[in-house]
């Protein structure tokens, strides 16, 4: 068997996070009542004409900026025509062209095995506006659901030749690019609910081959996870296919999510001739210095750069910083407990494991959004209470009792170790007097001591420290105990 | 009083001013008459309610020019609640559930409507014979048509049927058959009009604009409609056409291109004769004629007929069926779209499509489309080159008078020649008007005149002057 190399090439649509759809009025939402959200624009009523969203376009600049595009100067839309239930005007408003999409010529970096990057090249960065939905009706028959039609799209597309040659590096490049919609507040990126969309076309060559294979387009994969899947088995089905001397089609394939399994859902006869030309209700756009840099300066850092960041200036690890910069909230929520004077790595600890898990348990989250309520613990007490530990006012133990009590009060840690008597005894005087105490109390555990048994120690320890209801400085408890052992 | 109807709109406008009739009176006056000329579609007895909100505007001294003015409209403007069928049978239960600006407009200054007029099938043609409903006459020669696409709207003005109507002009379609049916129409500058509810023929080239029996007339209507739109993209950034200071200026002084090549022997002797004469008397009045030559002229027609078919073949397309219109039966949504298409799109809307279809295709764009747009755009220049040093271009309207019903039924190629001295208005966007400049074997002459790029308002001055120049008062055989 010949060896064989995958190339995968990628399309994502994002729907962006606009008040309105593309061309009128009309609100953007999920869900509702079919047609609840139309007008004679999106209907595509006789003599209706469309009026560009300027946020929308700001939006792709926005993102083609932040994916190291070239921005047009010049920019049209174009009529892309073809007939289509789902297509109430008999075309859709679409960009087209090498050059004249907003953003051209760019790339994204993913991180490949053993931290290394890989640069991921993107052919454009258009806009669009999404069809409607069709719909099978209960009583029999079929239906067209407007309400998505119209809503801006932004179409993302990798270049040619691909640079993509896994199902992994597939997946990761869904991944970083929709965490980078999601940070730069463009896309929702919900795949689930089809705001986001990916498609990639998987091809097979053999090794050393100069010519690429025959490539098939994968739709309906509701994940990244169905994009490793959907990549992996096509990879496998096309080799088998050219092992047994057949012929792999252009044709669109389906997903199966049960089965795990591509099928065919049309084959591809001939190029469709979309008859694209400059729409006539529309201006063409020019876009100067000033509008590129002003929608540049919306960007800020990226979340690859945040991750390299967070490792290089606090020392994080490369988990760690991956974690916390996951989500732009969350890096937030981080940045905003060191600018108030937290110790970067202990506040990372703090947010990664006590802090998240107790977010996850009742469902909070650190900004109010979709049912999630807003948690009552600020950047200020996590900055707060890794003082307490570091000045020694409170151990560590002590700490995990205080954030409790901090996230469900939102009290200040200072006020609840105050209240609650709660600071750390480092009197020398104090902590002798409970060595002698527990020694005092074991009498058995002592002759186990004295038989050589050292590792009671530790027992001996956690009894201090239980007297002591947890205040007593772990390091002077160590301390006393030896000293009370002749040590 | 069947003498209401002999009135201007601003006559009409003035006498309601001055409670010398009320409003319901004057639209009931002209709603009576009989339409003998097929102008109408759908023809609606007088709002009462719109009536008495006008008489409303006139007793409170809030009414304009035109307030209370009865209208007709083609019937390619959207107009909530009210059948609007392009003349077409894809469109024939075709109700809009919203209001073309200009309707709006209308509404808002106490404007009637009469209803809505006939019109080629989609504004596709010089003759209104596509239409599938019925044929208009001319009022000049009932076996003679109006002209086209407005004919409906053209025919009406001039049989008395309404002082004022609205038209849209592709490629000549208002100021074509004004010249046909002996009166005043005009295409403002493209984007001094909003576009938004006029049923889409060639978006690039399409303009709304007023039909009457005296300059003054259509300005003030223009005055109505014009104006910033921001539901048209496409709408200039302009104040509406002002009317208010129309007076009787001395021509002495201005200057008229006349292009040799709107002046060769494609036009009728008759209608050169008319022009000419009309040239003559304005020379009396001190206006210098400058004599000029845009060679790019010669191929506006076949230039037009590969942009406009391309962006009808795709502003159609929309005609499916799916939502509204009735729907033709078939096998799955390619075929029903195929029956609804191929059955309720007459022969020219089909042919056009075609020929939009094929010039827009992989392959042949740049041959065609591509081309016809470089050569629109260097027409254009010319147009403006000549127009940085003229006050405006002069030429015959129309290349002949009316023609006969049928006459030009089986030559395809001379219907279209129709539009040889319209169509470069619409390519470069420029205001023209064509206005009555005498009669040539007893039907109407009309001289087009066509101004700079939003100097409207300067256009509709010399037409003015032009118009009490030649002192044409010319009306129809009575019928």
């Amino acid at each position: 068997m010949a060896n064989y190399v995958l190339s995968v090439g990628m399309e994502v649509h994002a729907e962006l996070l606009t008040e309105s759809k593309m061309f009128c009025r009309c609100q953007v939402a999920f869900g509702g009542e079919p047609n609840s959200r139309v007008c004679p624009v999106c209907l595509g009523l006789p003599g209706a004409l469309p009026v560009p969203n300027k946020h929308a376009i700001e939006l792709v600049m926005k993102t083609a900026l932040a994916l190291n595009c070239t921005i047009a100067r010049d920019s049209v839309f174009h009529r892309k025509n073809y007939f289509y239930p789902d297509l109430p005007k008999g075309y859709q408003i679409s960009q087209y062209g090498e050059t004249n999409p907003i953003g051209y010529h760019g790339w994204i970096d993913i991180p490949t095995e053993g931290g290394k990057t890989k640069r991921i090249k993107i052919a454009r960065v258009h806009l669009e506006e999404d069809t409607g939905k069709l719909m099978h009706l209960p009583g029999g028959g079929s239906g067209v659901d407007l309400n998505r039609a119209g809503v801006p799209l932004m179409e993302i597309v990798t270049a040619f030749p691909p640079d993509i040659e896994s199902p992994e590096e597939a997946k990761e490049y869904g991944e970083r690019l929709r965490q980078l919609l999601v940070y730069l507040g463009v896309c929702d990126g919900k795949m689930e609910e089809g705001s986001m969309r990916a498609e990639p076309n998987p091809s097979v060559r053999p090794e050393g081959s100069e010519t690429y294979g025959v490539k098939t387009e994968l739709k309906n994969l509701g994940s990244f996870r169905s994009v490793f899947g959907g990549v992996e088995f096509e990879r496998n089905r096309q080799i088998a296919v050219l092992e047994e001397g057949g012929e792999v089609y252009q044709e669109t394939r389906g997903w199966n999510e049960d089965t795990q399994a591509s099928y065919v859902m049309r084959v591809k006869e001939s190029e469709n001739d979309y008859r694209y030309f400059p729409c006539p209700d529309l201006m063409p756009m020019h876009f100067d210095d000033a509008m590129i840099e002003r929608v540049r300066a919306t960007i800020g850092e990226l979340p690859i750069a945040k991750w390299q960041r967070y490792q290089s200036e606090f020392g994080l690890s490369e988990y760690d910083a991956g974690v916390l910069t996951a989500e732009r909230p969350w890096a937030e929520f981080f940045e905003a407990c060191v600018r108030e004077g937290a110790d970067p790595k202990a506040a990372c600890n703090w947010m990664n494991s006590d802090f998240a898990r107790l977010l996850n348990e009742t469902g909070q989250s650190v900004v109010a959004h979709e049912g999630r309520t807003l948690s009552r613990v600020t950047p200020k007490h996590i900055a707060e209470l890794t003082t307490l530990i570091a000045n020694g006012t409170i151990n560590g133990k002590i700490g995990k009792q205080v954030f409790g009590d901090m996230f469900e009060s939102g009290h200040m840690p200072k006020a609840i170790v105050e209240a609650a008597g709660l600071t750390q005894v480092s009197d020398t005087g104090q902590v002798d007097t409970w060595a002698a105490e527990v020694c005092a109390e074991n009498p058995d555990v002592i002759e186990k001591y004295r038989n050589g048994q050292t590792n009671v120690i530790g027992f001996l320890v956690g009894q201090l420290m239980k007297k002591s209801q947890g205040r007593a400085n772990p390091q002077l408890a160590q301390e006393a105990i030896r000293k009370a052992l002749g040590e | 009083m069947s003498s209401l109807t002999e009135l201007s709109a601003t006559e009409i406008g003035a006498l309601l001013r001055s409670r010398g009739a009320s409003v319901i009176e004057v639209a009931q006056a002209f709603a009576s008459k009989e339409d003998t000329v097929g102008a109408f579609i759908t023809r609606s007895a007088p709002d009462s309610e719109a009536c008495a909100r006008a008489q409303v505007m006139i007793d409170a001294g809030e009414g304009s020019a035109l307030t209370g003015v009865p209208i007709a409209l083609k019937d390619n403007i959207s107009t909530r609640g009210l059948l609007t069928t392009c003349a077409s049978r894809i469109l024939s239960n075709y109700i809009p559930p919203y209001n073309a600006m200009v309707v709006d407009k209308l509404e808002s200054q106490g404007l009637i409507s009469l209803g809505k007029t006939n019109l080629d099938e989609f504004a596709f043609g010089a003759s209104t014979e596509t239409s599938a409903y019925h044929v208009t006459r001319n009022p000049w020669d009932l076996e003679r048509s109006p002209g086209g696409s407005s004919g409906g709207s053209a025919a009406a003005v001039a049989a008395h049927l309404s002082p004022v109507a609205l038209g849209s002009d592709t490629g000549g379609s208002i100021r074509q058959p004004a010249s046909l049916c002996g009166i005043v129409g005009y295409k403002p500058t493209y984007g001094r009009v909003s576009r938004y509810g006029l049923v889409a023929f060639a978006s690039s080239l399409d303009q709304i604009g007023p039909f009457g029996r005296s300059v003054e007339d259509c300005a003030h209507l223009a005055a109505v409609i014009s104006g910033h739109d921001h539901h048209d993209a496409t709408s200039l950034p302009t104040d509406p056409i002002s009317a208010r200071d129309l007076k009787t200026g001395s021509l002495k002084g201005k200057r008229i291109a006349i292009p040799s090549e709107l002046f060769d022997d494609s036009a009728e002797p008759g209608v050169l004769a008319s022009v000419d004469s009309a040239i003559q008397a304005l020379k009396g009045e001190g206006v210098e004629f400058v004599p000029v030559s845009i060679p790019e002229i010669t191929v506006g027609v076949t230039t037009y007929y590969i942009i406009a078919p391309a962006e009808a073949s795709s502003n159609l397309a929309r005609f499916d069926g799916v939502r509204f219109g009735p729907r033709e039966s078939g096998d799955g949504h390619v075929n029903v779209v195929a029956e609804t298409r191929g059955k309720l799109f007459g022969k020219e809307v089909r042919t056009r499509i075609v020929v939009g279809t094929y010039v827009l295709s992989a392959g042949y764009y740049d041959a065609y489309y591509l081309r016809a747009q470089q050569v629109r755009g260097k027409m254009a220049a010319k147009f403006e080159q000549v127009l940085s040093t003229c006050d405006a271009i002069l030429s015959p309207t129309s290349p002949c008078v009316a023609f006969k019903i049928g006459e030009l039924e089986g030559d395809p190629l001379a219907l279209k020649l129709l539009d040889y001295c319209t169509i470069p208005a619409n390519m470069g966007g420029f205001p023209a008007i064509s206005l009555p400049c005498g009669l040539s074997d007893g039907l109407p002459v009309g001289l087009q005149l066509l101004g700079g790029i939003s100097r409207d308002e300067d256009l509709l001055q010399l037409a003015y002057s032009v118009e009490q120049c030649l002192g044409v008062k010319i009306t129809p055989p009575k019928m």
